[in-house]
């Protein structure tokens, strides 16, 4: 099944490794997935975050406020 | 407690490299080795016990703490505390303003905890504790703490909510106090090796700020002759305290980055007081956060809240300079 991943994050430097960072380990996982960068603060704030950037997969806030590495990722991705 | 790295960076420098310690070069050197090994040390060391502290006070606990409690004022005392523990972003200074409104957690509670989290938080304590000793530090931290409580406290009477953008008092009229948490069940041994890489990512973020802080602060310390402001700025000027926090909030970089510098001002003749409102205003005000937070805010409530906090980096600059 598909994976569908977001990033919520208003645009920093540290938003923009996390989108980096998944990227890369879809690629070195090969699994697909759906990208999705919700950068809107009204679109953001309809998930309650509190910190950014957050890491969202399938609808799970899976990690708040800092920037995930890329192995982190690939563990979270393949988890299930 | 910091001797060994102080024969260190004599060894280093006296031996090693041969520059004797009575040119300004060499003094530099010495100054920057020594400061540059006592501060990462302790920054690590501070970094590794917050995100301890941290990890059993996530920022949502935090918020849902203030919005189920009402304590007859002694909640500006607690969200003041936490802006000191919890880790603070200026980038999430607006999911987090937002947050806190939603949860019913009143704005000047809210004001409270945004203004003491980037004043006093774990970069600025270990900076500081290297700089200046633990006591100034402690100090400093208390100074932080009263000031984002007092300056909340005047933001909240001031009943600025009419002055938010519309979507934010929309948000707030809606607002509900319970939030479920899903919370991740990690011991703290389970936590620890992901607490002590944040803490070691943290360093590494702010470090090319404290080396190129450290280094002005070097070759100031080597080149400028004691009590050279001294001339300049003193005691007995009373705009020198205003001056510095208006100089200080246009520029903008983190506590790594300034305190080094400040150090070093200090050392050659700034009051104390002083020194410490100029780095209040560039770590605690800055035009970018401003910029973020006019999404959330009319002008007119950033110039009351800028203002609001001006004024009383103000006051502490000129108690600092009372007390010390």
């Amino acid at each position: 099944m598909k994976k569908d991943i977001k990033i919520l994050g208003s645009g920093c430097t540290k938003c923009k490794t996390t989108y980096d960072n998944v990227h890369a380990a879809l690629k070195e996982t090969g699994i697909e997935a759906t990208v999705t960068k919700i950068e809107d603060l009204e679109e953001m704030m309809k998930y309650n975050v509190l910190t950014t950037p957050v890491l969202m997969i399938d609808g799970v806030a899976k990690i708040k406020g800092r920037v995930p590495e890329v192995r982190e990722i690939k563990e979270l991705l393949t988890a299930l | 407690m910091f001797n060994w790295l102080q024969y260190f960076a004599d060894w280093l420098i006296y031996s090693v490299f041969g520059i004797s310690s009575t040119t300004h070069l060499g003094d530099a050197l010495n100054f920057f080795v020594f400061d540059s090994l006592k501060i990462f040390v302790l920054l690590f060391v501070i970094t590794t016990i917050m995100g301890i502290v941290n990890s059993y006070f996530p920022v949502e606990k935090v918020r849902n703490f203030l919005s189920r409690n009402k304590m007859y004022g002694l909640e500006y005392l607690f969200a003041s505390t936490f802006g000191v523990i919890t880790p603070f972003c200026s980038c999430s200074s607006v999911p987090l303003f937002i947050g806190f409104v939603k949860g019913g957690i009143p704005l000047g509670i809210t004001f409270t905890y945004l203004i003491t989290a980037p004043l006093v938080n774990e970069v600025a304590i270990a900076i500081f504790a290297g700089a200046f000793g633990f006591k100034v530090t402690a100090i400093y931290v208390i100074t932080g703490i009263v000031l984002g409580i007092i300056g909340g406290f005047t933001l909240g009477k001031l009943k600025l909510e009419k002055q938010l953008s519309p979507w934010v008092q929309n948000i707030i009229n809606n607002a509900q106090t319970e939030e479920e948490l899903d919370e991740e069940q990690l011991s703290i041994i389970q936590r620890l090796p992901y607490i002590l890489k944040d803490a070691f990512n943290i360093v590494k973020g702010v470090s090319i700020y404290i080396i190129v802080g450290i280094a002005i602060g070097g070759a100031m310390h080597g080149f400028l002759p004691t009590g050279f402001f001294e001339h300049y700025i003193n005691k007995g000027q009373w705009y020198a305290v205003p001056l510095a926090v208006l100089m200080g909030i246009p520029m903008y970089s983190n506590a790594a980055g300034v305190i080094p510098v400040v150090q070093v001002l200090v050392a050659k003749g700034v009051p104390l007081g002083t020194a410490i409102a100029f780095m209040m205003g560039v770590i605690g005000l800055s035009l970018p956060e401003a910029m973020l937070l006019k999404k959330v805010m009319s002008w007119k409530l950033i110039a009351i809240y800028f203002g609001t906090i001006a004024f009383f980096m103000i006051i502490s600059g000129y108690l600092f300079n009372f007390l010390l």
